[in-house]
């Protein structure tokens, strides 16, 4: 057999849903450990790229400096980019506060939300050069990046995700069925 | 017959009744022509434009044009899909359309011809437009990120004396939906429910439910949108 597939993946601003969905092809896991093997991954908790890498999945859109520099460093160490998930693609239930001022939404956060403000005595928000920037609005990876493939789906079925990475890996042309291809 | 003329359809010689519209001449063939603003036996309005076929090789709203004899037309090809496929991007990119916390998912007809089309992601940048939602009616709830303006509550629903109860106002960019005050109070909890059902996408959400229908149970699930048009042709062509 030819040299095992390197696979990258990451979450960004998403839940770790898409990555609990990965896990979800169950036994077909061990096809897949047998074509590939993972570097910088919350799978196998590399945290850092030490090799360069054929396929990168991206879960989760991008809502602040970190993220765009993780997603950056992706797009360097990988040949082939996947955003997997609606996060991912379009920036998601995280998007919703795209309408909504920054100062306003971390106010929300911090000062006036239900539970807050006991909680936060002194009113206190969050400014440390440690603590990455929050963006102005969640911007979908592709937005960012150039992205190569889209896997729509909160989560994408396990099914899609195995087909198209069976797919990449072996380089042989796939037939979606329709119970796939989902946006919830 | 008397009221029937004679044109082609994908190549294939068929009848149509004088005065209906291509897409109802070609469903009843078993062809399905996609279309999101359109509702059979209601006056076409033309406003989403993914019915688009080929009229002797011209682009033509198929549910605005009537038959006409030695019509040769054309509903699926290359060039349609990728147009159907940009219509359902625009629309996606135009709103906000957060399928994952829509109570209309599953049920969704733009969801639907996404899923029909395989509209992995749009091509275009997403605008996302600060909208509102209107919870004043006391039996609809109406978000404006999801309405893709078919006008099909407006064509649809009536109070018992006629009247209009959903209306347009301003203009453009600003174009939205509203329910008239009056009418809209006093509305039925069938006129709401109808609503919703019409309703292509979550715009109109009847309210006190939500949710009712299990994942892998809703109806475009496992059944793609227009697979009833095509199955009833599929059985007609075996038997």
């Amino acid at each position: 057999m030819s040299k095992r597939k390197i696979i990258a993946t990451t979450s960004l601003a998403g839940c770790f849903g898409c990555h609990m969905s990965f896990l979800d092809i169950d036994e077909r896991i061990l096809d897949l450990i047998q074509l590939v093997e993972f570097n910088k991954s919350p799978i196998d908790d590399i945290k850092k790229f030490s090799k360069h890498c054929d396929i990168g999945l991206i879960e989760g859109g991008v809502c602040n400096s970190d993220n765009v520099e993780v997603l950056k460093e992706f797009r360097k160490h990988c040949d082939i980019l996947v955003s997997f998930g609606e996060c991912a693609i379009m920036g998601g239930l995280p998007a919703l506060r795209n309408n909504i001022p920054i100062q306003e939404c971390i106010e929300e956060a911090y000062l006036y939300g239900p539970s807050v403000e006991e909680a936060n005595e002194k009113g206190i928000l969050p400014n440390d050069i440690e603590i990455p920037m929050l963006l102005d609005k969640v911007y979908p990876c592709h937005e960012v990046v150039k992205i190569d493939y889209f896997l729509p789906g909160c989560p994408p079925r396990a099914d899609l995700i195995w087909d198209i990475l069976y797919a990449l890996i072996t380089g042989e042309e796939v037939e979606l069925p329709y119970e796939v291809i989902k946006y919830d | 017959m008397k009221n029937t003329i004679e044109l082609t359809i994908n190549g294939e010689k068929t009848e149509a009744m004088q005065g209906e519209y291509i897409v109802d001449a070609a469903r009843r063939q078993g062809i399905y022509i996609p279309t999101l603003c359109n509702l059979p036996g209601i006056k076409p309005a033309g406003s989403c434009r993914i019915c688009t076929v080929f009229v002797n090789d011209r682009l033509m709203t198929s549910c605005t044009t009537p038959v006409g004899r030695g019509m040769e037309i054309v509903t699926e090809s290359k060039e349609l899909d990728d147009f159907r496929n940009s219509v359902v991007e625009l629309l996606l990119v135009e709103g906000n359309h957060l399928c994952p916390s829509c109570e209309k998912g599953g049920n969704c007809e733009l969801q639907a011809m996404g899923y029909r089309l395989k509209v992995m992601a749009p091509r275009f940048p997403y605008q996302f437009p600060d909208r509102e939602i209107d919870a004043n009616n006391p039996k609809l709830i109406k978000d404006h990120n999801r309405c893709i303006l078919c006008k099909r509550c407006i064509r649809t629903i009536f109070d018992e004396e006629g009247h209009h109860i959903f209306a347009f106002r301003y203009r453009g960019h600003d174009l939205q939906i509203i329910i008239d005050p009056t009418y809209g109070k006093n509305m039925t909890d069938e006129q709401a429910q109808k609503a919703m059902d019409n309703c292509p996408v979550g715009a109109l959400l009847y309210r006190g439910i939500g949710f009712s229908t299990p994942i892998g149970k809703r109806k475009y699930d496992k059944k793609p949108i227009g697979s009833e048009i095509e199955n009833k042709r599929r059985k007609e062509v075996l038997s």
